[in-house]
């Protein structure tokens, strides 16, 4: 795990996608993403933006997966969308195979990371905390982005994610 | 009269482990659902139980249970029946695969259905009726969809969430108002002494002919009411009137009861439908039925909603699809396999 910490504000749910899909873009394989954040804190469309920089086709197909616990999407690489919503610890993360899912072809994605720290701690994840900031505005931390994110976020504003 | 066609039919795609033996598709002879045994002690309300481990413990008694309740023995079963997608591959092969050896063993068909899909023969259930060509509304925690029925076997799929299912936007509310978990029976129950009008919370309809839904947005709507726009605010949930709660869960099942029914009788009538299906854990929601009767009153279209205790999970239903599939010869083969996601 690296020291560095990327602060953005996101200022509409287009801004949180366009970020979503730029980080997504720079992904090679094997990445986890813990994502925390409250409710409507904006991790469903941080993760439809992801399933577009991964060219997941159809983005409306990207849905929570709290009742299905995770949802797979094929793409240039598979997006692995898991909720830790309803699990009550994290060894229930292992007993859903979580480990077979960290693979140099998936992207994994846990929201509600933050109940399963214990598990997901071992394998270096990027982590995105989003904060409300505002009713459509929203503050995002990434720690331990790969060094590509890095270079690509910092000292970039926000509203030139779009182009 | 001609012996009915019995069929024994399994389901383990997400939390419940459930066996039941169904004659002719529609008389539910035994239907167990493993939380209902009672196999393990409650700890703080209904635990999800993901973990194959779970499943594994609870398909032998579930399946005893199933024979014990319908008074028949392996001799009567004519085939046998299992969800194989959509769900979870870890929690699905567990019925697959006991399936396939009770298939194998006692040289019976196997059938694989499709569990989002046997939701609507669960409207069918013990109260067989004619009713298609259907429009028909799966709405639970997992889905909220849209299809066009021309029988139990060809579905069409309209529209579905694009975001959260409704049955997860009442969990989601049920937390933000502090209401125990599972959330749809607690909002309803809480929304009984409520204003359904007090407070206007958005309906999300997206494009005009849109039949697609979003459920996100009312969640969010719902925060912001509580906490503040910019949730810097205290919540003030915690010092809430049950009147106040009790106004914003009718007011927020109101929106999406709202939604519902409008897109519902929308669909029904741009495809001429003649009947309305519904079914899923959401359809347990009395608001929701008396909604949508209500409309489908006024528009002359026929409406069928499954029993309440056929809305939730349950293998009843996978063996009333399964029944049709094998009066129309689709059966599996022994290297049936799980899918995560469903066709």
């Amino acid at each position: 795990m690296n020291d560095t910490q990327i602060e953005i504000t996101s200022r509409s749910v287009d801004e949180t996608i366009a970020l979503g899909r730029k980080i997504a873009q720079l992904c090679q394989g094997g990445e986890l993403i813990a994502l925390i954040g409250q409710l409507g804190a904006g991790k469903t469309h941080l993760i439809k933006g992801i399933a577009q920089g991964l060219d997941v086709e159809q983005i409306n197909d990207v849905t929570s997966p709290t009742f299905t616990l995770i949802n797979e999407y094929p793409g240039r690489l598979y997006l692995v969308h898991i909720d830790a919503y309803r699990l009550e610890n994290a060894q229930q993360l292992e007993q859903l195979g979580f480990d077979e899912y960290i693979d140099p072809d998936n992207v994994t994605v846990v929201e509600w990371a933050d109940r399963v720290t214990q598990i997901i701690d071992e394998y270096d994840p990027i982590t995105i905390r989003m904060h409300h900031d505002g009713p459509t505005q929203r503050k995002i931390q990434i720690q331990n982005p790969t060094p590509d994110i890095t270079q690509a976020l910092q000292n970039q504003k926000p509203k030139r994610l779009d182009s | 009269m001609t012996k009915p066609t019995i069929i024994l039919g399994l389901e383990s795609s997400c939390d419940e482990t459930a066996a039941a033996i169904v004659a002719d598709g529609h008389n539910v002879l035994s239907n167990v659902v493993a939380s209902q045994i009672k196999l393990h002690e409650k700890y703080g309300g209904v635990v999800p139980e993901i973990a194959a481990r779970a499943h594994l413990e609870h398909l032998l008694p579930v399946l005893e249970s199933a024979f014990e309740q319908a008074n028949l023995t392996r001799d009567d079963i004519d085939a046998v029946a299992v969800a194989n997608c959509p769900g979870l591959t870890p929690a699905l092969i567990v019925a697959v695969t006991a399936a396939k050896t009770l298939a194998w063993v006692w040289q019976k068909p196997l059938i694989a259905v499709n569990h989002v899909h046997s939701h609507l023969q669960s409207v069918l259930l013990e109260k067989p009726s004619e009713c298609f060509p259907a429009l028909a509304l799966i709405v639970s925690g997992g889905h909220t969809s849209l299809y066009h029925c021309a029988n139990p076997l060809e579905l069409k799929i309209l529209g579905r969430t694009i975001d959260d299912a409704a049955g997860e936007a009442f969990d989601k509310v049920a937390m933000i108002l502090n209401l125990p978990y599972p959330g749809g029976p607690s909002i309803e129950k809480c929304a009984n002494n409520g204003n359904p009008k007090a407070i206007r919370f958005p309906r999300s309809m997206l494009d005009k002919d849109s039949l697609d839904f979003s459920f996100s947005g009312i969640k969010t709507a719902v925060l912001y009411h509580c906490r503040g726009q910019n949730m810097l605010g205290e919540d003030r949930v915690p010092a809430m009137s049950d009147q106040e709660k009790a106004d914003i869960a009718a007011s927020f099942q109101a929106a999406v009861v709202d939604v519902l029914v409008k897109k519902t009788i929308r669909a029904a009538k741009q495809v001429s439908a003649k009947s309305v299906m519904l079914g899923g854990g959401v359809a347990a929601n009395t608001a929701l039925r008396n909604a949508l009767q209500q409309r489908c009153d006024q528009e002359s279209i026929q409406l069928f909603i499954a029993q309440k205790k056929y809305c939730t999970d349950n293998a009843a239903m996978i063996a009333g699809l399964a029944y049709h599939k094998l009066k129309a010869n689709l059966l599996a083969p022994l290297s049936l396999e799980p899918q995560a996601q469903g066709a």
